[in-house]
């Protein structure tokens, strides 16, 4: 069994976002990276079947970006991924989704794998197109947004989240494409032996000229932060003089403080 | 300019968001035309065109036809958009008939601009403006950004098929666990969220909670992490509350969380981001390390 798992690599969110040079998205200098949250998820699930599996599925992690998305890479190897492809890519941020589908696709045609597991979106973009178009490229079936996920010979059955805590429980043969929500694992923290074991493991690099053939369809024309809607009070400062001010409002503003 | 608009049916039922699609229409100054996949009594209350597809026949989770039922009404109504809502439905059907029909697809669009159309990113923080290039031109809304608009009247049916079938076999749906406090009846919540920083800092949330009176909550976080269980969770997939006061600890504000809080009466948010989403519903923003300005609070409280 061949098994593919898409990663991207995000800013952590509780970051100050400052639009770059063209004003189109974010700047890049003081922000910290790291996996994006769902594709943990999506890495996790991965290893888990090929632990069920006896360890017999090769698992094979993609991801297209500039060069520091080598550190995504090696903690998703160090999870338990064997091998890894890097689509270079410095301007990522510029292509649309249906782009880098396309990449991924164009990557995965040749490779035959029975699973791809995705996040269901990236906590920066967050179009939630990009697992779903890869598969319709592949002519794989493909179920979204899920949050358990069991397979036993040659099919999948998952449950996908739906609004108002129901699931809906979905069946479908491999190859086959998942995306992950959060919540569908535990995702696991890597070891320090298997940190240094990830080392060693093949990252292959591939220049996304190589892969891409399709023009954008949407165009980026502008980052900014949201107009401020909400006209709250915001209390900054000490701590002890922001409990009396909170409670002098609270008392001033609500029937609940006596 | 046209749009075609994806209604949505659950258990026989249309979703009464729907009825948001023909908001956003509105708001473009749009014509319009609807596609569901459902039945004759889950009709939308609207005079124009409404594609029926019989959901007895397709499936309510069918992708692999909806998607081809959604192209057999693009080819007779020729629209320049197609608009569904993002939800579970929506995100799950948008990508593929895009893919189908090789058009530019938006997602969870909250707002038109000029020469394109505003949604959020970086986790509902910042907000970008995409052009799409290309027609029909395929999109989906956030739920709560265009209100609600009921057309009234009845229908024109027109019936939808397809042949062939989908990969996918849909088994049922699962009803939502619910366990432990009904928290769409208490007056007073106060919600942990990832700021919390550790499953051990819980109790903090909840002496606050007592010495107020109300019930603890949380958000999706804390409830992934396995720190409380489901039946506490505030949300779109939780439960959806308006007490008298909501007091979110460490939450940052994902749609699907404010979704489930925003009709609260009055909002208290406590988080060390200035800039985090939830600064946007709160009436107060408390910028604080909850595990300071929580247990100070909860003292002088008490006394």
């Amino acid at each position: 069994m061949k098994i593919l798992v898409c990663v991207k690599q995000v800013p952590d969110m509780e970051s100050r976002f400052r639009p770059d040079a063209a004003g189109v998205w974010y700047a890049e200098t003081d922000l910290a990276f790291r996996v994006n949250e769902y594709d943990e998820y999506a890495i996790e699930q991965a290893v888990l079947l090929k632990e069920q599996l006896g360890g017999e599925p090769e698992i094979t992690l993609l991801s297209v970006g500039p060069d520091r998305v080598v550190e995504a890479i090696k903690k998703g190897l160090a999870m338990g991924a064997d091998r890894a492809v890097h689509v270079r890519d410095p301007e990522a941020h510029l292509k649309d989704p249906f782009q880098i589908a396309s990449i991924i696709a164009a990557y995965a045609k040749g490779e035959a794998f029975d699973l791809i597991f995705t996040g269901m979106q990236s906590l920066d973009r967050g179009s939630t197109q990009v697992g779903v178009a890869v598969a319709e490229a592949l002519g794989y079936p493909c179920a979204t947004t899920v949050v358990a996920f069991e397979y036993a010979d040659g099919t999948v059955t998952v449950k996908r989240e739906l609004e108002g805590g129901v699931k809906g429980v979905v069946r479908l043969k491999t190859p086959a494409l998942v995306t992950c929500q959060l919540g569908l694992n535990q995702p696991r923290y890597p070891t320090l032996p298997n940190i240094m074991k990830a080392k060693k493991k093949e990252v292959s690099v591939i220049p996304v000229e190589q892969l891409l053939q399709q023009e954008a369809r949407l165009v980026l024309a502008q980052f900014s932060a949201p107009a401020k809607k909400g006209g709250g009070v915001v209390l900054e400062g000490d701590v002890a003089d922001q409990v009396d001010r909170l409670i002098g409002i609270l008392k001033d503003k609500t029937a609940v403080l006596r | 300019m046209k749009a075609l608009l994806v209604g949505e049916c659950r258990d026989g039922k249309l979703l009464e968001y729907s009825y948001e699609l023909f908001g956003f229409a509105s708001q473009l100054g749009a014509e319009t035309a609807m596609v569901l996949v459902g039945n004759e009594t889950a009709l939308p209350s609207y005079g124009g065109t409404v594609y029926l597809a019989d959901a007895g026949k397709y499936g309510e989770y069918n992708p692999d036809l909806h998607k081809r039922l959604v192209q057999a009404a693009v080819e007779r109504e020729k629209p320049d958009y197609v608009v569904f809502l993002h939800t579970s439905y929506g995100w799950d059907l948008a990508p593929r008939v895009a893919a189908l029909l090789k058009a530019p697809q938006v997602s969870e669009v909250v707002a038109l601009a000029e020469g394109g159309f505003e949604r959020p990113c970086c986790s509902q923080k910042m907000r970008q403006v995409v052009k799409p290039v290309g027609a029909p031109v395929v999109l989906t809304l956030q739920g709560g950004a265009f209100p609600a608009l009921v057309p009234g009247g009845t229908p024109q049916q027109q019936a939808l098929d397809v042949d062939g079938e989908g990969r996918t076999e849909f088994l049922g749906y699962e009803a939502a666990v619910r366990k432990g406090v009904d928290l769409t009846r208490a007056e007073i919540i106060v919600s942990a969220g990832r700021g919390v920083g550790k499953k051990e800092n819980l109790p903090v949330i909840a002496e606050l909670a007592k010495v107020l009176g109300g019930e603890v909550g949380a958000s999706r976080p804390i409830v992934d992490s396995g720190w409380m269980e489901a039946g506490a969770q505030v949300g779109v997939t939780g439960q959806t509350v308006s007490p008298k006061l909501y007091v979110a600890c460490g939450i940052s504000g994902a749609i699907q969380h404010l979704a489930g809080m925003k009709k609260s009466g009055f909002i208290v948010a406590i988080n060390k981001d200035k800039d985090a989403p939830i600064g946007e519903v709160a009436d107060v923003l408390v910028v604080a390390d909850v595990m300071q300005f929580v247990p100070a609070l909860t003292a002088k409280l008490a006394k």
